[in-house]
């Protein structure tokens, strides 16, 4: 079987399985890492949102063998540790604003709130409501107006 | 809840006292029994029988004579743990529990640990969660249980200190005397334990001493949302339990004749089995991403399905021929309406699935159930093994909308499991849980109104529906006390029917009736059940009524409705919302009431029709008219946790504009076209209302309503009204755009779409 190699959450992993299985599986069925959900398997609903060299994508559809030994991917769980602390700022402000309801799509929230930022941040210029219109993360729970507030809160302290 | 009906479990006690237990157990362990019964009224026998006894007020009479106890056990960490006889799957109310008891019991509530309890047969109606009965039911019994815990804390606590109980408090977790001497109820719980168990009673906090209820508190929950760690049923570590899917019939419960490649796809990479279940071929892999090439690669010849050949037009034919006669059209003058309401998904973002262990002799499940107590009785029925063979655990559940209701992951993982002699972690795939899941059924509404001048004479409304499938165990819980209600020999989803519909205007002589045809889809009770369609239908008539009386839809309806109560919510949201300000053409306001669970609430909308808003581009999406602002107001009674009950209404609200606007399914040759979330239009970011506002009216009542359903029915009337005004035409079929099909349908063989990818070409 062949060996892939890549960084998940600051640590170097390497699996034994095809190379044609997506990361989303790979992650959880192999390695255990069960933050990023599966709520389509097709990359419409955004539940497995994860970073990857710090750009939000869904490990639904990536082939593991897509991956280098330098990529370094980061899910929910690793999030808090690429600020160097116990919780991210887009974390903080969730619980602020007591964001979740039953939580299945939480973790690709705030994982695309957060790439969110970064982008608008890169363009020199602040969230804008059409900019949160476009997120495509799902939430069958309808949380998505306090979505809203903890982004432009999270925002703030990014 | 007093002493003097006789009836009350604090008979002879006196006001306010209520009965519980000390357990025989190693720490301190106190209880009551689950639903004391409400104070019976006298029946009135002409009165709208919702009036005399509503759902939650039949459920709750139900858990009496099977009544058992729930248990606060206090442990030597100082922490109280408590096992909820309830699913918790997003409606907070593991934290309101929690709430509960830190309130009587005087202690933080992040000290308090709620689980959520195994099958416990012994419960027999009282395990179910539905018709948001939650905090209904278990708002009395589990503070009796903590505060028999706080009396026996205090006077264990005298002993040690020798000391009166009068002279102690008990604050945080932390009993003080006066002298400042302290002592940690961790300390005590070994020591106010019981060798027996004895019957004690106890007296509750009143609701002017309260603390912790009716104060805003964040989810118990929310920091394992946030980090990733909250664990839901595919995310447990169960040995061996191997991903598992199941390639599924192209049309509605069609059937395996033959698989024509079993052995080639057996030898696939990953693939440890593949076998032949009820509902269609299991393949059990290494990972779910193994599963799903499986299930494609298979080669299924299938017979023909419970719906072949049905289309939405066929179902509505039926529909038309099942509908219950109007009636003479009385002499008076009348509006009328006849509306349709199209098939919709109660798909959760997590899919249908179970974990399943089954041995020779026992079985082990993990599943997010409603229903465990039935779904424990089914699976040992499937598996032939005695039920206390049958161990089911209740997991988080990743929301719930009346999908877990239902067990039908749990039952093919036992087959599964049993079959192979392996333990399966089997999930459906989104295209299963779309085309093959359970549905809100396709209904139609038809109302008549009489009135003269001022004066409304009489209400009639026959909805005709599509079998909503209530055999989860709330149909066994009408069943059993149908009997004793004043309905004759109405079937169970007609009482239900009956209870839940509340007519709440006065408008003379009124009646609503529910008729129900087609058993062959796959249906069950979606958040709300019948209200949405039922007061969407009504409420817009009631605009039309206004109209041709003159009068303005708000001042309207504040006239007709019956109480205060409701009229305080109506006002609210007429106040907060501006009703009746100007607004640009092609843009309106709508409003509407609806009254559940004990609760009324009303719903003030605005929405934009206008072209440009309706037509704006989003990639693989309905946009539309976008509701621009709601101002909800909501009486639950007591508001156990306000924090957690905005977010609920948030929630129905989001259902209700989907459920006016955009979300349905489409039948068509017997199977729903709908495969996934860029099929199904479920309210997005993108019609999301940029403002919002819930507005929790002071509770006006010592008991708390329900919630959880609450808002969408309301919501999804507002909604219509306002799209009504906006356009100049009452809707008559949702959603609106249902005539339109915004997607291209995806194969059904095989059942389920590859895995893209393409998944690096999209980071952003």
């Amino acid at each position: 079987m062949p060996e892939h190699t890549f960084r998940v959450n600051g640590e170097q992993v390497t699996v034994n399985v095809p190379g044609d299985v997506r990361l989303l599986w790979v992650l959880r069925d192999l390695l255990g890492i069960t933050g990023p959900k599966y709520g389509c398997g097709i990359n419409v609903c955004k539940a497995c949102t994860s970073h990857l060299n710090g750009k939000a994508v869904n490990p639904c559809a990536i082939p593991v063998e897509a991956l280098e030994p330098t990529d370094e991917v980061t899910t929910i769980e690793g999030l808090a540790a690429t600020v160097g602390e116990d919780l991210h700022p887009m974390q903080r402000a969730w619980l602020e604003y007591d964001v979740a309801q039953c939580g299945y799509c939480q973790p690709g929230q705030i994982m695309a709130a957060v790439a969110l930022v970064r982008r608008v941040a890169a363009e020199g210029r602040a969230i804008t409501e059409e900019d949160l219109d476009g997120l495509r993360n799902i939430c069958r729970c309808g949380t998505y107006v306090r979505i809203r507030e903890a982004i432009r809160a999270g925002a703030e302290d990014m | 809840m007093t002493g003097s009906t006789g009836e009350a479990p604090d008979r002879g006690i006196g006001r306010r006292r209520f009965l519980g237990y000390v357990l025989a157990a190693p720490t301190l362990v106190a209880a009551a029994e689950l639903a004391p019964a409400p104070a019976a009224a006298a029946p009135l026998p002409s009165a709208e029988l919702t009036e005399l006894l509503d759902l939650n007020d039949l459920m709750t009479a139900a858990a009496l004579p099977t009544a058992n106890l729930i248990a606060v056990e206090v442990r030597q960490d100082g922490t109280v743990a408590f096992a909820l006889p309830r699913a918790e799957v997003g409606q907070g109310i593991t934290t309101s529990t929690a709430m509960l008891i830190a309130e009587e019991l005087s202690v933080p509530l992040d000290r308090v640990r709620v689980t959520l309890a195994d099958a416990r047969p012994e419960l027999v109606f009282n395990q179910l969660t539905g018709g948001s009965n939650t905090t209904i039911a278990t708002y009395g019994p589990i503070r009796v249980a903590a505060a028999i815990a706080r009396q026996r804390l205090l006077t264990t606590a005298a002993a040690e200190l020798r000391t009166d109980v009068a002279a102690l408090t008990i604050e945080n977790g932390t009993v003080r005397d006066r002298s400042g001497r302290s002592l940690d109820i961790g300390a005590l719980a070994v020591k106010a334990a019981s060798a027996r168990t004895e019957r004690v009673s106890v007296e509750l906090a009143p609701r002017s001493a309260f603390t912790v209820i009716g104060r805003p508190h964040s989810r118990i929950d929310a920091l394992d949302a946030v980090t990733g760690r909250k664990k839901f049923t595919m995310d447990l570590d169960v040995p061996d339990a191997k991903p598992t899917m199941v390639c599924r019939p192209p049309t509605i419960n069609g059937t395996v004749r033959s698989v024509a490649n079993l052995a080639e796809v057996r030898a696939m990479p990953g693939v440890t089995n593949v076998v032949t279940i009820a509902t269609g071929v299991a393949v059990r892999a290494e990972t779910f991403g193994q599963c799903v090439d499986a299930v494609r690669a298979l080669r299924v010849t299938w017979g023909p399905g419970t719906a072949q050949g049905k289309s939405d037009a066929s179902v509505l034919r039926e529909l038309a021929a099942a509908e219950l006669p109007m009636g003479l059209r009385p002499p008076t003058p009348v509006v009328e309406g006849a509306f349709t309401f199209h098939f919709r998904s109660n798909s959760a973002l997590e899919p249908n699935c179970a974990i399943a262990d089954v041995r020779a002799d026992r079985a082990e499940i993990w599943s997010s159930l409603k229903s465990p107590i039935v779904a424990q009785q089914a699976i040992a029925a499937k598996l032939r093994l005695p039920v206390s063979k049958v161990t089911v655990h209740v997991t988080e559940g990743g929301g719930s909308f009346g999908r877990k209701l239902f067990f039908d992951a749990a039952l093919e993982a036992a087959e599964v499991s049993q079959k192979i002699g392996k333990p399966v972690k089997l999930m459906w795939h989104r295209a299963d849980d779309s085309r093959q899941g359970r549905t809100h059924p396709m209904a139609t509404s038809r109302v008549r109104v009489s009135y003269l001048g001022d004066t409304v004479l009489s209400y009639k409304q026959r909805h005709t529906s599509v079998s909503t499938d209530l055999g989860h165990g709330l149909g066994e819980i009408i069943t059993a006390l149908a009997a004793r209600l004043p309905v004759g020999d109405m079937g169970f989803a007609q009482t239900f029917f009956h209870l839940s519909q509340t007519m709440s205007y006065r408008f003379g002589v009124s009646s609503q009736l529910l008729n129900e045809t087609d058993k062959d889809f796959n249906t069950g009770s979606m958040r709300n059940v019948y209200s949405p369609d039922v007061t969407c239908a009504r409420e817009l008539i009631v605009d039309q009524l206004a109209g041709r009386m003159g009068k303005d839809p708000y001042r309207f309806r504040r006239d007709f409705l019956r109480d205060d109560r409701s009229r305080a919510v109506l006002q609210k949201v007429a106040e907060a919302g501006g009703w009746g300000r100007s607004m640009a053409a092609g843009t309106a306001q709508g409003i509407a009431f609806h009254a559940e669970y004990k609760s009324v609430s009303a719903a003030l909308v605005e929405i934009d029709c206008r072209p440009a808003t309706v037509n704006r581009p989003i990639r693989d999406g309905v946009t539309g008219p976008r509701v621009t602002r709601v101002v909800f107001a909501v009486d639950v009674g007591l508001a156990v946790n306000p924090r957690g009950l905005e977010a609920q209404m948030m929630g129905g609200i989001m259902d209700g504009i989907a459920l006016a606007l955009t979300s349905s399914l489409h039948l068509r040759d017997g199977y729903f076209l709908e495969a996934s979330w860029d099929n199904y239009f479920y309210t997005r970011q993108w019609n999301t209302p940029p403002d919002l506002q819930v507005i929790v009216m002071p509770s006006t009542s010592d008991e708390p309503g329900g919630a959880g359903e609450l808002a969408v029915a309301a919501s999804m009337a507002a909604v219509a009204c306002a799209y009504g005004r906006a356009t100049g035409t009452m809707p008559t079929s949702f959603p609106i755009n249902h005539g339109t099909l915004s997607f291209t349908p995806k194969p059904t063989v095989p059942p389920i779409p590859p895995s893209p990818a393409d998944g690096l070409d999209h980071a952003r």
